[in-house]
């Protein structure tokens, strides 16, 4: 785990990247009538054997990120830097290179794999298109694939209807793992699976990450998963990042209103087992449409904190500690969060019981 | 059927003898005839529940959970169905009653909330109108009545400007107000009975809060007992009172929330609680995944369905586990918490330490096993 300071520049850096989607008018000539701005300014970067988590609610942008950043989605504006090389602008072909080291697996295990292909065929499909191992080399390379990714060697000719869920994820990983990536993106890889299912996946991924040196960018809503996943985390809001920091920080001391919110809300086992339950900050409403995202800051519909400078002027991510960033006019520590959600009583309100 | 003398029905039953519990499930078993063979997906399942409590049934996909509760509402096809046991519902038996009758008490009496709103909505009708059929499909009252109702409940249930989004379509709706109006209709009529099967699954977690607070504040204001199908062990540690366990369509563990989460007994529950990742927990413990996968319904073992699973068959003499089901039974923590292994309680807590252990010793190696 490459915590703190790192000394080698970073294998991903992502500068301000803005990926905004047209909406276009019914009817014949179809004008462009607004943008959605799924992704609107985000930087971050992952060091190499590192992994940033990406947290989020619907619609935050979190996909949309991973997506551009392997060139499934092609930017808007910004720069994604890999290796020392500036990808965002990358024809297709030039791209092909790049793609060994960058590899994604995807959320739902079922859609994701080619219902009419063999397990051999698509793990092995990514090595014959790279054509890096010779032709009769590449069953054995797949084999060696299902082997480490925990899945029985034999079933190379087996279709994915005949796997499990858990079984296909790790059909998915074998894929993305069949070029020796350098990163992998991860969007939601254990979200469609049952709990008992999703440590098995969670604990190979760690394997992969310890032993192989992989780094990942690990999208996920669970918050508890990707606090376990990851050492860096990225908390974004409407297609920005409005806090970011290592984990102890972030999860420990967060100071964005909107992620003492989030981990506020989430329902904790062991707490509510014992009777009691932490203060939580309730958000009215739901998250504002990215079409006309809400002028300064965007989280200013739903803060109780909110005045008229968080609408008027947009708050840059100004540094807490070091490392740690939080996007507020207004940061503040936790318990004095829960005491003026509490206090102000309008908008958040703490219930405890 | 060997589990009839310890179900959670009768050890519930005696402190409920005077009027008798508002819902008893009893030896309950669903089965599906498909073309692979049948499907026993739910078997022997007895509980009960009181008007104002709420029942958590927790477990993982296939085991039983909504069939179970769909069964509730007489919602299987009785053509497609083997349908055993009994449902008492306020005294009404609920198997084997005739559809005319069933529907006097679906909606009415018992009602239910749908994991995905989006699809459990008429496209095509606005959500008031869907809403109002379900009041006018037991209140015979004039359109602008059942108008006045909805907006009232949909107000109750917190969206704004009720009176002009009830003329709204679903689609016009966001995944958290979807959810919302579901409420509204399944509330719309009162029923006794609520049952929410993963009523939280597709939303947020700001949003699910909301939802949970909604669900809880209305069960206050209506006394209505409540059965929360779920999944994810921290929205059951918010909301039941009771928590049923449920694996390879049997109940394998049965008791207070509070004395379930703290002390539970069954080795498949101790493997579902350490194989999630906790928010405010150590990020140095590891997870510890219950190996393999859930056992097909169409063969189901004669023996523990966990069997297959569990760590701690070897604590046993050879194939007891394997040949011979274990009851639903209370063990050393009181007649009111039930387990169905075959583990004493002095090895039971050998293989608890144990269990800890291996979760050290797996973190070190950080092994996973499948298959």
């Amino acid at each position: 785990m490459s915590e703190g300071t790192h000394a080698s520049p970073p294998l991903l850096e992502v500068k301000d990247l803005v990926r905004h989607f047209p909406v276009r008018s019914s009817g014949v000539v179809r004008r462009t009538i607004g943008q959605v701005r799924a992704v609107d300014g985000v930087t971050f970067t992952v060091h190499e054997g590192s992994s940033l988590g990406l947290v989020g609610e619907s619609g935050c942008g979190k996909s949309t990120t991973g997506r551009v950043i392997t060139r499934l989605l092609d930017p808007t504006s910004g720069s994604v830097t890999f290796d020392g090389r500036d990808i965002a602008t990358l024809s297709q072909k030039q791209m092909r290179d790049v793609r060994r080291d960058i590899q994604i697996i995807f959320q739902d295990p079922y859609t994701s794999l080619n219902p009419r292909h063999t397990v051999g065929s698509i793990v092995g499909a990514p090595l014959e298109v790279h054509d890096i191992v010779p032709r009769n080399e590449v069953l054995t390379r797949v084999q060696e694939l299902l082997e480490r990714v925990g899945l029985n060697p034999e079933h190379y000719n087996r279709y994915p209807s005949e796997f499990s869920g858990g079984q296909r994820q790790r059909i998915g990983i074998a894929r993305a793992l069949a070029l020796n990536p350098k990163l992998i993106v991860a969007d939601e890889p254990v979200s469609a699976l049952d709990v008992s299912i999703q440590a098995q996946v969670i604990n190979l991924m760690e394997e992969l990450k310890r032993d192989l040196g992989i780094a990942f960018l690990f999208i996920a809503h669970d918050l508890a998963i990707v606090r376990h996943f990851c050492p860096e985390i990225a908390v974004m809001y409407l297609g920005k990042i409005v806090e970011i920091g290592p984990r102890e920080w972030v999860y420990d001391q967060p100071h964005h209103p909107y992620t003492q919110a989030l981990l506020s809300a989430v329902p904790d086992i062991k707490q509510a087992a014992l009777g009691g339950r932490r203060g939580r900050i309730k958000l009215e409403g739901d998250v504002p449409s990215p079409i006309n995202p809400p002028s300064g800051c965007r989280f200013r519909t739903r803060c109780w904190k909110a005045q008229d400078i968080c609408a008027q002027e947009e708050p840059p991510l100004l540094q807490i500690s070091p490392g740690h960033q939080a996007a507020c006019h207004f940061a503040e520590p936790m318990d004095q969060a829960l005491e003026s959600a509490g206090a102000l009583g309008t908008r958040g309100t703490i219930t405890s019981n | 059927m060997t589990d009839v003398t310890s179900s959670p029905a009768t050890a519930e039953a005696s402190r409920t003898d005077a009027t008798g519990p508002f819902l008893v499930v009893e030896d309950l078993t669903v089965k599906f005839p498909t073309a692979d063979g049948l499907v026993h997906a739910v078997t022997d399942l007895s509980y009960t529940l009181e008007l104002g409590r709420t029942l958590g049934i927790v477990g993982e996909s296939g085991s039983g959970k909504s069939v179970s509760s769909m069964a509730l509402l007489g919602l299987h096809d009785e053509r497609r169905t083997q349908m055993s046991g009994s449902i008492r519902l306020d005294g009404t038996e609920i198997i084997g009653l005739n559809d005319a009758r069933m529907r006097t008490i679906r909606g009415r009496v018992a009602a239910m909330i749908f994991q995905d709103a989006l699809s459990a909505l008429h496209p095509f009708y606005s959500v008031g109108s869907q809403i109002a059929e379900a009041y006018r499909a037991h209140h015979d009252v004039s359109s602008k009545v059942a108008r006045n109702r909805v907006v009232e409940m949909l107000e109750r249930v917190g969206i704004p400007q009720a009176g002009s989004r009830a003329d709204n379509y679903p689609h016009q709706f966001s995944g958290g107000m979807r959810q919302r109006a579901m409420i509204a209709m399944s509330l719309v009529n009162d029923p006794k009975l609520l049952i929410a099967d993963e009523p939280t699954t597709a939303l947020d977690v700001t949003v699910q809060a909301q939802i949970l607070d909604l669900l809880q504040d209305l069960q206050k204001e209506f006394g209505s007992a409540v059965i929360i199908i779920t999944h994810d062990l921290g929205v059951v540690a918010e909301m039941a009172d009771d928590v049923l366990v449920m694996y390879g369509g049997r109940a394998v563990e049965y008791g207070s929330c509070k004395e379930l989460l703290t002390h539970p007994e069954m080795p498949y529950t101790w493997g579902l609680l350490s194989s999630v990742p906790e928010v405010g927990g150590d990020v140095d413990r590891p997870l510890v995944p219950i190996p393999g996968t859930p056992p097909s319904l169409l063969t189901p073992p004669p023996g523990c369905p966990f069997e297959p699973r569990c760590r701690f068959k070897h604590e046993l003499p050879a194939d007891l586990c394997r040949n011979e089901l274990p009851l639903l039974r209370p063990g050393g923590r009181g007649p009111g918490h039930l387990k169905r292994c075959h583990l004493e309680d002095p090895e039971r807590s050998m293989a608890r330490v144990e269990a800890e252990v291996l979760a050290e010793v797996k973190g070190h190696e950080g092994a996973t096993s499948d298959v």
